[in-house]
């Protein structure tokens, strides 16, 4: 377990360096000059250009400017953005919103996702089945902003039942709408998933080896098999980070939800480039984080993992 | 010759040829065309309802595609103020945009580039991971290090949120620039599974067979190991040019994809936000047709997983 710790970190290091150097290197080798851009028609003099250049080490070779953007990131130090906020000021505001999102949108794709995968798998073919597999496939080819539209449409404008937009603050309870939003995709992919690996596991050897020897079904399900039919989902959490940050900017920017995603699409819109750079970092930097986080839950789960050498 | 079904005169005991596999292997016919892995896919889908369907809407996607003169006369760039927001009225079937476009045309003109960004960029990432998969998994050693490290490096950004960076600074944005930065971004997934692929082909007799008869290892990774890798590669391939309609409609719809002037689904349902309370039908449609293309691909990539993947099939 140990030694498997040791290696996924290993492995995460040039990663980490490679990822954040290329979303450095597309940005900063790109053409158009920022400085330029900050001031849009106007000319600067030379001297203020001279300056903003040293202030954002723009005058420093391209490396020893990456160097300078890591080194402050370890340092929690993100930057200003043109506007002159830190970025990491902006960050410690939108982040607790997002993780509450975030986390709600989790647990009810986890939940609903894992409980309808294993009824449809226990009962593949049967109706509820049936219905589980046509309505997973609806979910994953409606992308996240139309889901998001149309069940504000509905939901919120024309029952009234949730607000349309959420407040300033975001309280859990606002957030519950944008979080099934959030969810519905992944929560398709994992009745998918879970679905199609209890269906599996059902006839595996281990199975009829614990039926044989005289478990009782409760033990056969609960232990035998959906223990072991959370693999491949677990596996799938790691990717469906990344789904779910892409799926925050867009969810956050239809109900105007003031969290990262959020941040990212007004910077985005307003064509703020900076911002949008340092927090995306931000979001690869999580991602991996919470792969490596998903990679150690893999190995808690499967044995064969675990003691691997 | 005596007939196979007589009884043979043997001091010992000869199992009847009826039981003995041999019969089997005499009635092997071999003028009959062998059933490669691609018939037996073909064989296999054309039974299914679900593969017609979606090669139907996709057929029909295509032709809307390429032809939308065809099906609208209605210039889609044509606005009229005076038209806000209207409903529906002869020759106009499915009412106007808030900026008083025609609904219709612009969701038939729409399916352009949709289409365009989901083939190219399908392309660009099927043959970048191919080649780079299948050169990985061949010659192995450094070079397979090498690449798959690299990999992991772009592996590790989600595509659309390495797109969202990619483009937010980019100066030219069109069908094409949105393909490329997608492709950027979603190789290593192919080429992974192509890696996988051929590293499991290459143990294969047909491989030392063919290093045995003095064929060039080149000439071996071409002609035989990647023909026989390529079925979980046009898997991954087919439900990824859905997953790339769905990231060119979300980019349009942050405003980082196609320029605000191009004809887009995702441009639209982004115009359309703005009146979901007065016309929600402007918001409907585009977001319709956006789904149904998805679907369209999605249940294509079904069909093709269960033909092609017989462990797949047999889950069923």
């Amino acid at each position: 377990m140990l030694w498997y710790l040791g290696k996924r970190l290993l492995q995460l290091i040039p990663v980490f360096f490679g990822a954040t150097f290329l979303i450095y290197f597309m940005v900063f080798s790109l053409p158009g000059d920022p400085v330029a851009a900050l001031f849009g028609d106007r000319q600067p003099s030379p001297q203020v250009i001279e300056a903003i250049r040293q202030q954002y080490n723009l005058d420093k070779p391209f490396f020893v400017q990456y160097l300078l953007w890591i080194g402050g990131l370890f340092r929690g130090d993100l930057g200003t953005t043109f506007s002159g906020l830190p970025v990491s000021q902006q960050l410690a505001a939108a982040f607790p919103i997002t993780a509450r999102l975030a986390i709600l949108s989790l647990v009810f794709e986890a939940v609903a996702g894992i409980v309808v995968g294993v009824i449809a798998g226990l009962r593949k073919g049967k109706l509820f089945d049936a219905t589980a597999l046509v309505v997973s496939l609806l979910l994953i080819s409606v992308p996240t902003f139309v889901v998001g539209f149309l069940l504000q449409y509905v939901l919120g404008i024309n029952l009234g039942l949730f607000r349309v937009t959420v407040s300033g603050q975001a309280p859990w309870s606002e957030l519950v709408l944008p979080a099934i939003v959030l969810a519905s995709v992944s929560f398709a992919y994992i009745v998918r998933l879970t679905r199609a690996s209890v269906a599996e596991n059902m006839s595996a050897d281990f199975v009829r080896t614990a039926t044989a020897k005289g478990l009782s079904r409760r033990r056969v399900v609960g232990v035998h098999i959906f223990r072991n039919s959370l693999i491949p989902v677990v596996t799938y959490l790691g990717v469906d980070i990344g789904n779910l940050m892409v799926g925050a900017i867009v969810t956050e920017g239809i109900f105007n939800i003031h969290g990262v995603g959020g941040t990212v699409f007004q910077a985005v819109k307003l064509g703020e480039g900076p911002t949008v750079v340092s927090f995306v970092a931000v979001m690869v930097i999580i991602f991996m984080l919470a792969n490596l986080l998903v990679d150690l839950l893999y190995a808690v789960l499967d044995p064969r993992i675990r003691y691997a050498k | 010759m005596p007939s196979n079904t007589e009884p043979r005169s043997a001091t010992h005991y000869v199992a009847p040829i009826e039981e003995t596999p041999l019969l089997a292997v005499d009635q092997v016919n071999e003028d009959e065309k062998t059933r490669s892995l691609w018939t037996d896919a073909w064989e296999s889908m054309r039974r299914r309802p679900t593969f017609w369907i979606s090669s139907i809407l996709i057929l029909l996607i295509i032709v809307v595609a390429i032809a939308p003169g065809l099906f609208t006369h209605v210039d889609p760039r044509a606005a009229n103020l005076n038209d806000s927001n209207e409903g529906p009225r002869a020759g106009h079937l499915l009412g106007f945009t808030r900026q008083g476009y025609d609904v219709y045309a612009r969701v038939i003109w729409g399916a352009q580039n949709s289409l365009i960004v989901g083939l190219l960029a399908t392309v660009l990432v099927t043959i970048v991971g191919i080649v780079i998969g299948a050169f990985a998994g061949f010659y192995g050693g450094w070079l397979d290090t090498i690449v798959s490290r690299i990999g992991d490096v772009f592996f590790s950004i989600p595509t659309v949120l390495g797109a969202i960076v990619f483009m937010s600074v980019l100066p030219a944005r069109n069908a094409v620039t949105v393909s490329l930065v997608l492709a950027v971004f979603a190789w290593p997934q192919i080429a992974r599974i192509m890696r996988g692929a051929v590293l499991s082909a290459k143990q294969a007799d047909y491989v030392t067979a063919s290093s045995a008869l003095g064929v060039s290892r080149f000439t071996t990774l071409v002609r035989h190991v990647i023909p026989n890798s390529l079925a979980p590669v046009i898997v991954v391939a087919t439900v990824s040019l859905g997953t790339f309609i769905v990231a060119e409609a979300t980019l349009s719809f942050l405003g980082i994809g196609l320029p605000a002037s191009a004809l887009s689904w995702g441009l639209d349902i982004n115009a359309a936000q703005s009146s979901i309370r007065t016309s929600p039908s402007t918001i409907f449609w585009p977001s319709a047709a956006l789904s149904i293309t998805v679907l369209a691909f999605l249940l294509l990539g079904d069909v093709v997983r269960d033909a092609l993947d017989p462990k797949a099939r047999a889950r069923r």
